[in-house]
């Protein structure tokens, strides 16, 4: 069974306007930052959202984590909808779903020290306190590499680099044993040559605990390597979904095809022709009609300019939005 | 062929209340006339300070406190600040990673293009608003947009008004800081093959200062990679994509994923940088390397040239 599933997921965010044109435009409008997205995660699987920024990955992990309320759609966690629930049915959920933030000095209370930050968890949901939660929280802080433990418990977030307080982010949120945890590009803001210790942790708690991740990144080569299945977003939906392996050596998307190709490869005798794809990303508050990529796409064709592709099977483990595909 | 640019054993320190940062110590590298070398480094190794104490603008407290810089011939440390204000933008420009930063905020893009212009050159305006037109449409921006203010573009966009600034005088030498990594993928390649573009149509040297090694590798001819405020190799790309025979490239570019690989397995570099307050008396990499002996930690390594062109800061090769 899914650990999570997502059916029909919507977010609108309201756009903020002065008073003056309140009173002059009449119409409401909206960022459609997350249109109507399916997907669901396998247990013990990292479930990787990718795509530019703007095209709703981060709204869509905030969206399952419930850390903003979803304008409509029904979002399941271990088979029961919990997008209605509230108080203390919420409170006992996050016990089991966590999430990492992308910025490790934001996410991080500056004065806090890491084993009081990483332990408050096990105090939230009355786990443990004092030595008992000393102990728990050295242990986790063992496993994911902040050693020695003790010393570490002691220090305050200001005294760790970059890679150090985002493993301690991610102690706080493997503390309470969740099952499911939502990685929001945890490796975006640490230096390149730790960012693969970070990746080897997640891999490591992936296996140990059969943990299941819905890991977010805009980098599409840390996709590549740490992600079972990948789902690409283009402004608020997703385009193209599938196992890694379909994904990446057998994309169909004429946008998923443009996003590889576009991604530098560390080999300089192969140079390849990129994909070229014209012009930005457009708004997300008026997108185009039918499908919201075909002012940049190529192919694109009358019955593209006026219906919307759904996301339909082209294999057993591969989806598709496209008409032309 | 004669080197555009050479940096010979250059010191930046900052005199923090903390103690003296040694940001950049005796970095040396060189590069040719329409040559492109991309500088590269984690951060904190240094390599925006290299970049900017090429135009002599590192901020205060820094400064520039040994070494020299040759650029066409001519001793840099010899220029005085109005010397070096007709230097900038007109034999060395600069395109900076935040172009939302770079701009002025109140000024239209056409001006702005305009005004730099007849700043360095005795043009009219009219002359000079008809060359800024022309920057605009080299640059891939439709002239409507002449009037228009920084924050009505589009991040890429921007991007290609710090581009056009930095071409407006035809200079030598561009110094590419982090250019595109506000950008997205798709974007970055467009402003990528734009910026090859036109270095080649004008033929100007390029230095581009990232920190990272795969979008170094499809744009560069050269890489020079720092570590902790030094060169530590400094090579022809295919050469050194092939080679990288310092312990620190090795161990960084198995860091790296490549999306061209299935099965990849990445491997990490322990510990982290020196503090460059007090650096290591040695080599800098020794306590992070898999090859150390005592001698990385007794002496620091040269930067030695072990065939034409290859150039590694390290004991196995010296």
């Amino acid at each position: 069974m899914a650990v999570l599933e997502v059916v029909d997921l919507k977010k609108y965010f309201p756009v903020q306007k002065s008073f003056l044109e309140r009173i002059f435009t009449r119409k409401l409008e909206y960022v459609q930052a997350v249109d109507k997205i399916s997907f669901k995660v396998g247990k013990g699987e990292i479930f990787t959202l990718a795509g530019e920024s703007g095209c709703g990955k981060t709204t869509t992990g905030r969206l399952v984590t419930r850390l903003v309320e979803p304008t409509e759609g029904k979002v399941f966690f271990n088979g029961k909808e919990i997008t209605s629930w509230q108080g203390e049915k919420l409170r006992k959920l996050r016990k089991n779903v966590q999430i990492i933030f992308q910025n490790p000095y934001a996410s991080l209370n500056p004065r806090m020290k890491i084993g009081d930050a990483v332990g408050h968890p096990l105090e939230i949901h009355e786990i443990a306190t004092g030595e008992e939660k000393r102990g728990v929280v050295l242990e986790i802080l063992e496993q994911v590499g902040l050693e020695p433990a003790e010393k570490f418990y002691d220090a305050h977030p200001y005294e760790l680099s970059g890679g150090q307080r985002q493993r301690a982010a991610i102690a706080r949120a493997m503390v309470l044993n969740p099952e499911f945890v939502v990685a929001d590009e945890p490796i975006s803001m640490i230096d390149v040559s730790l960012r693969a210790k970070i990746l080897e942790l997640m891999l490591k708690l992936k296996e140990e605990r059969d943990l299941t991740f819905l890991f977010i990144t805009h980098d599409l080569a840390v996709a590549k390597y740490i992600s079972d299945w990948i789902a690409i977003m283009y402004l608020g939906e997703i385009v193209e979904m599938g196992k890694q392996e379909e994904i990446f050596s057998n994309s169909q998307h004429p946008y998923t095809k443009a996003l590889l190709s576009a991604v530098p490869v560390p080999e300089p005798r192969t140079r390849r022709e990129h994909v070229k794809l014209e012009g930005e990303v457009p708004s997300s508050i008026n997108p185009p009609s039918g499908c919201r990529f075909h002012p940049r796409c190529s192919f694109a064709s009358e019955k593209c300019r006026t219906s919307e592709p759904p996301l339909s099977l082209a294999d057993k483990d591969h989806q598709i939005a496209c008409h032309l595909c | 062929m004669k080197n555009l640019l050479e940096v010979k054993n250059l010191k930046v320190y900052y005199y923090t209340r903390e103690g003296v940062v040694k940001a950049v110590d005796q970095a040396s590298f060189s590069i040719k006339k329409g040559e492109t070398v991309g500088l590269v480094g984690e951060s904190g190794s240094g390599k925006s300070t290299l970049g900017l104490s090429i135009l002599k603008l590192v901020p205060s407290p820094g400064r520039i406190v040994g070494g020299e810089l040759f650029f066409d011939g001519k001793d840099l440390a010899k220029l005085d600040n109005k010397q070096m204000r007709k230097l900038r933008g007109r034999w060395i420009s600069m395109v900076f990673q935040d172009p939302m930063a770079s701009l002025n905020p109140l000024m239209r893009v056409g001006d702005h293009l305009t005004e730099t212009i007849k700043t360095h050159e005795k043009v009219t305006h009219k002359d000079a608003e008809k060359r800024a037109l022309l920057l605009l449409d080299e640059v891939g921006i439709s002239l409507e947009r002449f009037k228009d203010y920084p924050h009505q573009f589009s991040g890429g966009m921007r991007q290609r008004v710090g581009i056009a600034l930095a071409i407006a005088l035809n200079p030598n030498l561009v110094i590419a800081d982090e250019f595109t990594s506000s950008l997205d993928v798709i974007v970055q390649s467009q402003i990528l093959s734009l910026m090859n573009n036109l270095k080649r149509s004008h033929n100007m040297g390029m230095i581009l200062i990232s920190h990272d090694i795969s979008l170094v590798s499809e744009i560069a001819d050269k890489v020079a990679l720092m570590y902790a405020g030094q060169i530590v190799e400094f090579a022809e790309v295919n050469a050194f994509f092939e080679e990288h025979l310092h312990p620190y490239s090795e161990r960084l570019l198995n860091s790296v994923p490549n999306i061209q690989l299935s099965d990849q397995n990445l491997s990490y570099i322990p510990g982290m940088p020196p503090d460059l307050i007090h650096p290591l008396k040695g080599c800098r990499f020794y306590p992070r390397c898999s090859y150390a002996t005592n001698t990385c930690r007794e002496k620091e390594p040269p930067l030695v040239e072990i065939e034409t062109g290859y150039m590694v800061k390290c004991f196995r090769y010296d």
